[in-house]
């Protein structure tokens, strides 16, 4: 196990090595100058020049890979383009947003989708099924910016038990803040609720038809007890594999949902230095993402060997 | 009393009845053995025991056991039955262990889950158990897990597990199907030794004859759900009254008559073949080790001859294979085929790939399900320079379908609408339709019943009349090399032990290890002998 937690770890390290090489030449091949930029199109050359300079463009590109790589690799992201401030404040700021959003949206559709992938597979083709996966039909079908218009309608409008929009922050407390968080979470959650349904309703499914099932059977297990014992860790990991997909997607795909309830989440920050051609905040938030579905991955991979010692064996 | 009473149990899946007044007794410490080919209802028997049929069959009758009326048994009732009262033991022991939980674990939970025992004290019994049935302490920690064990110690854990709490009745479906003759004979002891200690009965599931014939006190001969005849061994198969039950008998010990071989002159050299596999690294920077599989391996093959290659799994057969079908390089030696290499420069060599062709195991996975019969028999078409079209191919087709016993018109068909035996004659077709000079016949009959099996080594044999053809016959199955091959090569962990005319290794083998192949494989009983002395013995 700890070769094994060794070899993921090393693979790790050389995915974020190439991500970040990757990243960095992928924009500094996207064209338009951030300096002739800010300074709109009737600056002087010598201005820009020196803007260039002042920015840290000037120098050759593997000397600002190095730089970029050893800022960050002490915390120090660079400034923005635009707004002058630091950007490792910046991203920090919404982080404080985005990830406790994720968290919450992940655990959420997977208290929903673990009971109901068991149910309807512990009663495959009867109307439990049938009404489970109906729903989980909807789920996919309808846009969460949807579910989130719907949620307003009801909980903040009608109800008035949220706020339609905005987050509190976390210094009016954590309950108030999570408060703020409830329902664009429960938007974010509801469509993979649905797909993890799914998957984990699949997963089982094929494990039913496994042999020692049937042994456990044999046994005198009832179906019941043969269901939990031998067949929910078995049917794991498929459904953590979508765990770790849906977890990165939810960091940064929030966008939607982050506009529908007004949140200063990373997907907007992105979606706003993207406009401006921040390229500094754009390279920073793009490595953290990659950083994040990294160690998911590898996170993913340890639970994996957890589930099945057949994978600890093999290093 | 019997232990077991079986009562004219019927049974049916949506209308299709699958057993039809089937009735047999079990007794105490006695082993009653269920024969007969795939469809005859000899596992869904077993299964209707523990009432573990598919949700939809419907049984009437009776299953008694121990005056209980299973059929009669509520669910709940039943779980308290299985595993305490009667335990089952599987066909295939890869897969009837849960992969990832502990031996020690799923022994302990036939104990658990019927509430005899604390779990330290299961734990014992497990323990117990375990090394009661040759896994011993030392070797094989409770915390081992399923793959860390070979296939046939896993069947010893799904043993364990059947008998954790010495149930009164124990029903092996195939036990020994899937493992190696030595692994099987061993397989087969522990089962006889259990029955003798505990005075279980035993309901024992094969197709093999020859494993009923050794250990069965009584035997019952079914066919499309019906028993067609029983009776104490010794008596049935003395007697052998039913048509069916001597067709059994015959077809299991099926002799095929070959031509001559012609005078020798080589078609296939082996030469100090080695094929090596790299195992993984241990250490970062370390060397990683290999795995000699086919090692130092040297034969030849004339042309018209038939050859036979056994040994057990993991022996080198299939890697051999693959290398003389040039679709993997060796890392020293020769393959030569005609006197040309059948891998060269980095992948086969076309020229000597299309005088050669291969017929695998399985019927049901080597056949794309979305191609005609003529598409699938014309693949190996692809290996000529100018394949045949038009009316040629169709020629072909006809030719090579006739070849094989089937009728031309069969071309336009899928797959799936063909049987076991149908689809393995598909194959050799597929593989006559280049008109090869050498065939390999990888474990080919291996999958099929007994009777279908007679029906394809004869099949063989006039294909050796009409077309000259020159085999390697490949299998784990003895008594079939014996009958269809002239010379046979034993192989055991990657070298060729033995090598000679078939008849002389089989009747007088020279290395222990062939002595202990032969000595392992289980035998029909010589009729004569059994008709000369009618009474218990």
């Amino acid at each position: 196990m700890l070769r094994y937690s060794i070899k993921r770890l090393m693979s790790l390290a050389i995915s974020l090595a190439v991500a970040s090489l990757v990243i960095f030449l992928v924009i500094e091949v996207a064209p338009g100058d951030p300096a002739s930029y800010m300074l709109g199109i009737n600056a002087q050359p010598d201005t820009v020049a020196a803007l260039r300079a002042e920015l840290g463009l000037d120098v050759s590109r593997p000397v600002r890979y190095l730089a970029w790589v050893g800022g960050m690799l002490s915390g120090d992201f660079g400034t923005s383009y635009t707004y002058r401030t630091p950007v490792a404040g910046m991203i920090g700021d919404r982080l404080w947003v985005s990830l406790p959003l994720a968290l919450l949206a992940l655990m959420l559709s997977t208290l929903i989708a673990f009971p109901a992938g068991i149910y309807a597979a512990a009663r495959r083709g009867r109307p439990g099924d049938v009404s489970v996966m109906g729903a989980t039909q909807l789920g996919i079908a309808v846009p969460n910016f949807w579910f989130a218009m719907m949620l307003v309608l009801i909980f903040a409008v009608d109800l008035r038990w949220f706020r339609a929009g905005g987050f509190a922050g976390w210094d009016k407390g954590f309950w108030v803040a999570m408060h703020s968080l409830t329902l664009p979470a429960i938007s974010l959650a509801l469509p993979q609720a649905a797909i993890l349904t799914r998957v984990m309703r699949s997963a089982l499914l094929d494990i039913l038809g496994e042999d020692f099932m049937r042994t456990a059977r044999a046994k005198g297990l009832s179906r019941r007890q043969t269901l939990w014992r031998h067949g929910v860790r078995n049917a794991l990991i498929p459904v953590l594999t979508i765990i770790g997909l849906q977890f990165s997607f939810l960091l940064a795909g929030s966008i939607i949902i982050e506009q529908v309830f007004n949140l200063p989440g990373l997907g907007r920050l992105v979606f706003q230095s993207i406009s401006s051609r921040d390229l500094i905040v754009v390279e920073s938030v793009v490595m953290l993402l990659v950083f994040a579905v990294i160690v998911v991955n590898f996170l993913v991979d340890l639970a994996y060997a957890a589930v099945d010692p057949r994978l600890r064996a093999r290093t | 009393m019997s232990l077991l009473e079986i009562t004219d149990l019927s049974m049916s899946i949506c209308g299709l009845e699958i057993l039809k007044r089937v009735s047999l007794n079990v007794g105490p410490g006695e082993i009653v053995a269920v024969t007969g080919e795939s469809g005859s209802g000899k596992s869904m028997t077993a299964l209707a025991v523990m009432q573990l049929l598919p949700d939809l069959a419907r049984c009437c009758g009776a299953v008694r056991l121990d005056g209980t009326d299973l059929l009669a048994a509520t669910e709940p009732e039943l779980c308290a039955i299985r595993g305490r009262s009667v335990g089952m033991v599987f066909q295939e022991p890869t897969t009837a262990l849960n992969p990832v939980r502990t031996i020690g674990d799923q022994v302990a939970e036939t104990v658990l889950v019927h509430g005899a025992m604390r779990p330290e004290q299961a734990r014992e019994r497990a323990r117990d158990v375990l090394d009661r049935v040759g896994l011993p302490a030392d070797r094989f920690a409770m915390s081992r897990y399923p793959h860390e064990l070979s296939g046939g110690q896993r069947q010893r854990v799904v043993i364990a597990m059947a008998i954790a709490l010495q149930p009164k009745m124990l029903i092996a479906d195939e036990p020994t199907t899937a493992l190696d003759v030595t692994t099987q004979a061993q397989i087969l002891d522990l089962l006889k030794g259990l029955v003798a200690d505990y005075g279980m009965g035993l309901l024992m599931i094969t197709h093999d004859l020859a494993v009923v014939a050794d250990m069965a006190d009584r035997i019952v001969v079914m066919r499309n759900g019906e028993v067609v005849e029983s009776g104490a061994t010794r008596d049935l198969l003395a007697g052998m009254r039913h048509p069916y039950t001597r067709m059994l008998f015959e077809a299991s010990d099926h002799q095929v008559a070959l031509p001559e071989p012609p005078a020798p002159q080589p078609l296939l050299q082996v030469r100090g073949a080695v094929r090596d596999y790299r195992l993984p690294r241990t250490k970062l920077f370390a060397d990683p080790g290999h795995f000699r599989a086919v090692d130092d391996v040297s034969f030849a093959l004339n042309r018209g001859e038939r050859l036979g290659l056994v040994g057990e799994s993991g022996c080198g057969k299939s890697t051999l294979t693959r290398a003389i079908l040039g679709l993997e390089p060796v890392q020293s030696g020769q393959i030569l085929l005609d006197g040309e290499p059948v891998f060269s420069g980095r992948r086969p060599n076309l020229s000597v790939r299309r005088k050669m062709q291969v017929v695998f195991q399985d019927p049901f996975g080597s056949f794309n399900p979305r191609h005609r019969v003529d598409r699938l028999i014309t693949e190996p078409f692809h290996l000529l320079d100018t394949p045949p079209k038009g009316a040629a191919r169709r020629d072909a087709i006809a030719a090579a379908l006739s070849a094989v016993g089937l009728k031309p018109g069969d071309a336009t068909r899928y797959i799936h609408e063909f049987s076991g035996g149908q689809r393995q004659r598909i194959a050799i077709a597929r593989a006559l339709i280049v008109r090869p000079e050498l065939i390999l016949f990888d474990e080919a009959v291996s999958a099929l019943d007994v009777s279908v099996r007679a029906r394809i080594l004869d099949l063989l044999a006039e294909l050796c009349r009409t077309y000259d053809l020159t085999y390697l016959f490949i299998s784990h199955d003895l008594s079939v090399v014996r009958s269809v091959t002239d010379r046979v090569l034993v192989m055991q962990a990657g070298r060729i032990v033995e090598q000679g005319e078939t008849r002389a290794v089989f009747d007088a083998p020279k290395h222990p290890y062939t002595r202990s192949l032969i000595a392992a494989a289980p035998r029909l009983p010589d009729l004569a002998s059994l008709r000369r002395t009618p009474d218990h013995v």
